[in-house]
């Protein structure tokens, strides 16, 4: 069953185009002008229950518009959606106490309290029966590896330390849907990780929907099996995470370790050098000449050792993110917009 | 149902007071402060009335020097029931850097979040300025007309208390406009100025000419300090001390449905900014 149905949601906002210097400040005294900014155009995507799927797109694309849209923070301009069968904008308490909003740049725990607080008021506001509280508590804490800091003010925790007590804060009234809007922003490398398993590992124990925005591919590569894509407000792919390696790598790469240790002189022309450590090199090759090329390599010199990688997935979505394909607009081939409900 | 509304009213409560009391020394050091313009003044009246040079018995507009001592006060206590310093800029801010999602996704009501988390400042305020208010009454209470009757008394705490609740629905007001316009610090300035002149801060209310009084004593500034001390002085009479309490009231449920109703229109057009 779909936890989250998305049906040819917008949002524009209409902004003030402020002129520049002394007499553009004066002019728009008397004369302000708008734009109407498109930040999300005819979405629509479902997400089924316990799916957990990144939502991946450039600064500006419309990714934590779309999530606003779904917690209800914002109202759509056109359009539908409901998350477990609530529309987000009705604003419904029965509905908040389903799901949670985590924003890897806003606090929702008082900053000059220690947590635990908090998370007491939480156990109030969201009507937590008192034992189950406790356990929960217990096992998020645990799992968290935070239990000795949360009679600490919230102020003296590290960055990750913050992020982990507000990831509790979150998963107190055991939510269905979960959205996560850059957790692991600002983290460094281990507080990421932890992050990162505690949602794989609560993920797959609670079965819980979880729709992730994230710059760090790594995040998205150890939490996600499908990806949604979305740029200039519109969704340009929607489907398994390996898919889009298929759809937007148009090369491979192939990595060879020479038998005398000398790097042959003329490799550009089989492919593109993208790393040179002797006797190592690895080449960037199109997808469909990697068999002829291999075969090309393994006649002409000693080979000791070879293989054939995708790139990393960072790399693909990057390009994707800066070239054409994604900063052009996209024909609109699906159903009429439905108004907005 | 209810009953966990309150609940969870209490808990607010109870953690807004927590925080109010992280940083006491600074909120004891700001209290004590606010107590400087109480002397200045009682000292300028003093300089008005010439009391240095021993001619206290002069009147103006009906007020002695004693009087307007003691109406002063009043104000000022009325005053400590009805400002609500940084809750209009609060709620601006909260608006403007995105914090207010929080409440906008928890199951919780913004206004009464707000409302309480007030009640909270104020429960640290008293606790901090009881006994320098007690110590400046009992200085001058020479100037006061003695205890007032338990109706009087009764009439005089409904109305402080309403005057918190208009204080405070006129102030986030003007903080849920900036669902309008983001900065309100002007607004707010010059709902200062008006404030200190209608709500009877600067002057007796009664001191200002026919037309003017009369068409200030219609709007509800008035409650913010002037009524609740009139009322301690005696200066209604039982009719118009009842009928003054329930215009009141009826001020504060008049604020109260246009905050909802200012609420619900701002989120509407609310961008959520801030990330």
């Amino acid at each position: 069953m779909s936890a989250v149905v998305v049906t040819g949601l917008e949002k524009a906002y209409r902004v003030f185009r402020k002129q520049s210097g002394w007499s553009g400040a004066l002019r728009n005294l008397f004369h302000r002008e708008y734009a109407t900014v498109h930040a999300v155009q005819n979405v629509g995507f479902q997400i089924e229950s316990d799916e957990i799927v990144a939502f991946l797109g450039p600064n500006g694309a419309g990714k934590t518009t779309t999530l606003k849209l779904l917690a209800g923070l914002i109202y759509p301009s056109a359009g539908t959606a409901t998350v477990l069968g609530h529309v987000p904008w009705k604003r419904e308490h029965a509905y908040r106490r389903r799901f949670s909003l985590v924003m890897g740049q806003k606090n929702q725990l008082w900053w000059d309290l220690p947590a635990q607080e908090s998370f007491e008021l939480h156990r109030e506001i969201y009507r937590i029966e008192s034992a189950q509280f406790t356990r929960r508590l217990d096992e998020l804490t645990r799992l968290l590896e935070v239990g000795q800091l949360i009679n600490q003010p919230v102020r003296e925790l590290s960055l990750g330390e913050r992020m982990r007590m507000e990831l509790i804060a979150a998963l107190l009234h055991d939510p269905e849907v979960l959205f996560l809007d850059e957790p692991t922003i600002g983290l460094d490398v281990v507080s990421q990780r932890k992050v990162q398993e505690f949602l794989r590992y609560y993920q797959a124990e609670r079965k819980i929907t979880v729709l992730l925005t994230s710059h760090y591919m790594k995040d998205v590569e150890a939490l996600c099996r499908r990806a949604i894509i979305i740029s200039r407000g519109q969704i340009r792919h929607d489907g398994p995470l390996g898919e889009i390696l298929d759809r937007f790598s148009s090369h491979k790469l192939i990595q060879l370790q020479f038998a005398n240790g000398t790097i042959p002189e003329d490799l550009a022309a089989f492919g593109k050098v993208v790393e040179l450590k002797p006797p190592k090199v690895k080449l960037e090759v199109p997808r469909t000449r990697i068999p002829e090329v291999l075969s090309a390599l393994l006649t002409r010199y000693a080979i000791e050792d070879v293989g054939v990688q995708e790139r990393p997935l960072e790399e693909v979505i990057a390009e994707f993110f800066t070239s054409d394909d994604c900063t052009s607009a996209v024909p609109d081939t699906r159903a009429p917009k439905p108004e907005a409900r | 149902m209810i009953s966990h509304a309150w609940r969870t009213n209490w808990f607010i409560l109870k953690t807004s007071v927590a925080e109010r009391l992280a940083y006491r020394a600074d909120f004891v050091f700001a209290t004590l402060v606010r107590f400087l313009p109480i002397v200045t003044q009682v000292f300028l009246w003093g300089a008005i009335y010439g009391t240095f040079d021993g001619q206290s018995q002069k009147s103006l507009n009906g007020y002695r020097y004693g009087d307007m001592v003691a109406y002063y006060l009043l104000v000022m206590l009325g005053r400590a029931f009805s400002s609500m310093p940084g809750l209009t800029n609060g709620i601006a801010r909260d608006v403007r850097d995105g914090s207010i999602k929080k409440f906008l996704t928890q199951p919780i009501d913004l206004l009464d979040y707000l409302l309480w988390h007030r009640v909270a400042h104020k429960l640290v305020y008293y606790l901090m300025a009881a006994g320098p208010f007690a110590l400046v009454f009992w200085m001058c209470r020479d100037f006061f007309p003695g205890w007032p009757d338990a109706p009087t008394l009764f009439a005089a705490v409904a109305s402080l208390a309403l005057s918190f609740l208009v204080g405070f629905y006129i102030e986030s007001l003007m903080g849920l406009a900036s669902f309008w316009y983001l900065e309100v610090s002007s607004l707010v300035f010059v709902y200062m100025l008006l404030n200190y002149f209608l709500s009877g801060h600067m002057l007796p209310l009664d001191w200002l000419p026919a037309p003017l009084s009369e068409a200030i004593l219609y709007l509800p500034f008035k409650y913010l300090a002037y009524v609740p001390a009139a009322i301690v002085l005696g200066r209604y009479s039982p009719d118009a001390l009842w009928r003054e309490l329930l215009w009141e009231f009826l001020w504060v449920v008049a604020l109260w449905r246009l905050n909802r109703w200012v609420l619900n229109r701002g989120l509407h057009r609310y961008s959520a900014y801030g990330g």
